[in-house]
């Protein structure tokens, strides 16, 4: 928790650029495994969230500035390579407000993994809706909101889950070690 | 299970916002009287949702939407959208319900109220 301030001065190791570079590499193949997924239930907008994975991951092993930084790359990179303006809108509101939740979540105390990334997966597709409401000026999205808010649960739940399984298993891995 | 009690506690907080959230909308909702058509965020036709019809919109990027209004109700039937996410989003016709298709920056609305008295008659 208190090693984020000391960390803005220190210079990045080589491990950690490392380490950095292959988060975000990750990130980056999920991002593209979930785009080749079609979208299922026909409800648009719902996805699994398989990126949050790394960002879940990441706050918990690195802590909150770590997970940010990831997301932000991921973002950017995401909608450089795949995307466009729009989508890089939809996905830096959602990203980023789920991220500040699961940041703030963690900060309490006292929530699972599983809870954080439920309240995250909520989170994202509220900041998404946000996000329509704004560029598409329209509010007649309220219908929409309800279906993401809970499939943000269904999608948060599944991903917090193999988190929670994933954090526990990478605990002993000499890659997350500092 | 004590360990558990905050997860237990947002949880139901998330749900009962849900629930507020829908029951919102169920509570407000009524029956539209017309179907309307925005491109880029600016109202571009209004149909009326009481009439058979069948429209093709005009997106942005040259994108198209063809739109059925029938028994009204009314629904995307095809679009040349890649995902044609827009013809998955189902029937409308309470009002505020929409169908958004994002790759043509469309948004399909319900609007105004089919049982009340005409206030005014906007137009002519």
């Amino acid at each position: 928790m208190s090693g984020g301030v000391s960390m803005k001065r220190k210079p990045l190791t080589t491990k950690q650029l490392a380490f950095y570079g292959l988060m975000i590499a990750l990130a980056l193949i999920l991002s593209y495994l979930e785009s080749l997924i079609p979208p299922f239930f026909a409800v648009p907008g719902m996805k699994l969230g398989l990126t949050n994975l790394v960002v879940l991951i990441m706050l918990y092993s690195k802590g909150a500035r770590s997970a940010v930084f990831i997301n932000f790359v991921r973002i950017l990179l995401v909608s450089l390579l795949f995307g466009n303006g729009m989508s890089f809108a939809y996905s830096m509101a959602g990203g980023l407000l789920s991220a500040l939740v699961m940041i703030l979540l963690k900060r309490i105390g006292g929530f699972s993994i599983a809870a954080v990334s439920i309240a995250g997966g909520v989170a994202h597709n509220v900041g998404q809706i946000i996000a329509a409401i704004l560029l598409l000026q329209t509010t007649s999205i309220a219908w929409y909101l309800l279906i993401l808010w809970f499939t943000g649960t269904v999608s948060g739940a599944v991903i917090g889950i193999l988190g929670g399984i994933l954090c526990k298993k990478l605990q002993s891995a000499r890659l997350f070690a500092e | 299970m004590k360990k558990h009690a905050r997860d237990v506690l947002l949880i139901a907080l998330i749900m009962l916002i849900g629930g507020v959230i829908a029951l919102c909308l169920l509570l407000t909702r009524k029956t539209g009287a017309f179907v309307e058509v925005r491109v880029d965020g600016s109202v571009v036709s209004v149909y009326p949702l009481d009439e058979d019809a069948e429209y093709l919109i005009e997106g942005a990027h040259g994108g198209s939407n063809r739109l059925i209004i029938r028994n009204g109700e009314a629904w995307v039937e095809s679009a040349s959208c890649p995902d044609g996410l827009c013809m998955n989003m189902g029937h409308i016709r309470y009002k505020g319900a929409s169908i958004v298709c994002l790759p043509n920056r469309v948004v399909i609305s319900i609007a105004g109220e089919a049982d009340e008295d005409v206030d005014a008659v906007v137009g002519q």
